[in-house]
């Protein structure tokens, strides 16, 4: 049997090593450049293109042959000093604004990006307008009696009191 | 007014089942193609080995309509579609022209072609899929209508039937034909 402090320690361990271990990419090691800062480049750019193949996965994370090619040429157009946008423009080029995991802001796309503003601003009007109308039927409060109802009233409780 | 405030969720349900409803039946794998009415991109590939012509840019820009069709030993559709790709050779009067795309064997091409029959005006050898994703391709087999003056046209994703052949490839060739 383990003593405690050693199973506490292991546990330890095994979060340490699970804190460690990113999320595992499909760049392969031959694909890779020798200079860091580029490579990062690339990854930067892969993660931002849709894999054409399984649609919900960008190109870093995808096994796809046509994803593989496709980080192969990013990084070559890196080598040829081409800027991030540059690199992102010429596979747009080829394969539309689809390949973009975030879509552009233009005409088409307005209704994307601002139908959630619209939501949230509908919403917001909707809760002040019902808090609004709760506050002004709490302030009014019940209204005083009429003349007339405090007379009637008063009849009813001087009769109950005569019976008593 | 508080009748149309009560109204507003129901068009609005109405509205989303709408646009779902318009989307049965769509295929969400097919891409459109930013290439459409845009000039085909320049390439030059080599023939398939034992054949002395290649496919350049210049070929399916000769002042005619062509078709460019995009297939691999490899793919399965592309061997559904084969016949069509045939008769499509036979019946729109027009050069048809092969894109070989990604063979792991030059040769695979040429024995593909050999067994199920060669339509092509001439076939190009794209052993890298560069030229593949200079059209934009990203998945075979697909078909391209390209003008004479070398713009793509038209693009069909995907095998080639009968019902797409006869309703979509034909007319279109037609049309542009003039």
């Amino acid at each position: 049997m383990m003593r405690p402090t050693c199973s506490l320690f292991a546990a330890f361990a095994v979060i340490l090593i699970g804190l460690h271990a990113g999320p595992a990419y499909a760049v392969n090691p031959d694909e890779m450049l020798s200079d860091p800062v580029l490579e990062e480049r690339a990854r930067d750019i892969s993660q931002e293109l849709r894999c054409l193949v399984c649609q919900n996965q960008s190109i870093d994370d995808s096994d796809a042959d046509l994803a593989r090619d496709l980080r192969i040429l990013v990084r070559e157009r890196l080598i040829a000093s081409d800027t991030n946008d540059e690199v992102i423009d010429y596979i747009v080029e080829r394969y539309g604004d689809y390949v973009l995991l975030n879509p552009p802001l233009k005409p088409e796309t307005y209704i994307l990006w601002i139908s959630p503003i619209l939501l949230a601003l509908f919403a917001l009007i909707a809760v002040i307008a019902f808090y609004r109308r709760k506050q002004r039927e709490d302030g009014a409060g019940p209204k005083s009696l009429s003349d007339q109802e405090e007379k009637r009233l008063t009849e009813i409780l001087g009769s109950s009191q005569d019976r008593s | 007014m508080r009748f149309w405030i009560a109204v507003i969720p129901l068009v609005l349900f109405a509205a989303l089942a709408g646009v779902f409803l318009m989307n049965i039946g769509k295929d969400s794998s097919v891409v459109p193609s930013a290439l459409i009415d845009k000039p085909a991109p320049d390439f030059q590939l080599p023939p398939l080995p034992g054949r002395d012509k290649g496919l350049s840019r210049a070929d399916i820009s000769k002042g005619n309509v062509s078709v460019l069709n995009v297939f691999a030993s490899w793919c399965i559709p592309c061997r559904a579609e084969h016949p069509l790709i045939k008769r499509m050779a036979r019946e729109a009067n027009v050069p048809v022209y092969g894109l070989n795309y990604k063979e792991k064997d030059p040769q695979d091409g040429v024995n593909w072609l050999g067994e199920l029959g060669d339509p092509y005006s001439a076939v190009g050898m794209d052993l890298s899929g560069r030229t593949g994703i200079d059209f934009g391709v990203y998945g075979v087999p697909e078909t391209f209508i390209i003008d004479g003056t070398g713009q793509i046209r038209y693009k069909h994703v995907g095998p080639v039937t009968n019902e797409v052949l006869e309703e979509v490839l034909l007319p279109k060739i037609a049309e542009l034909k003039g």
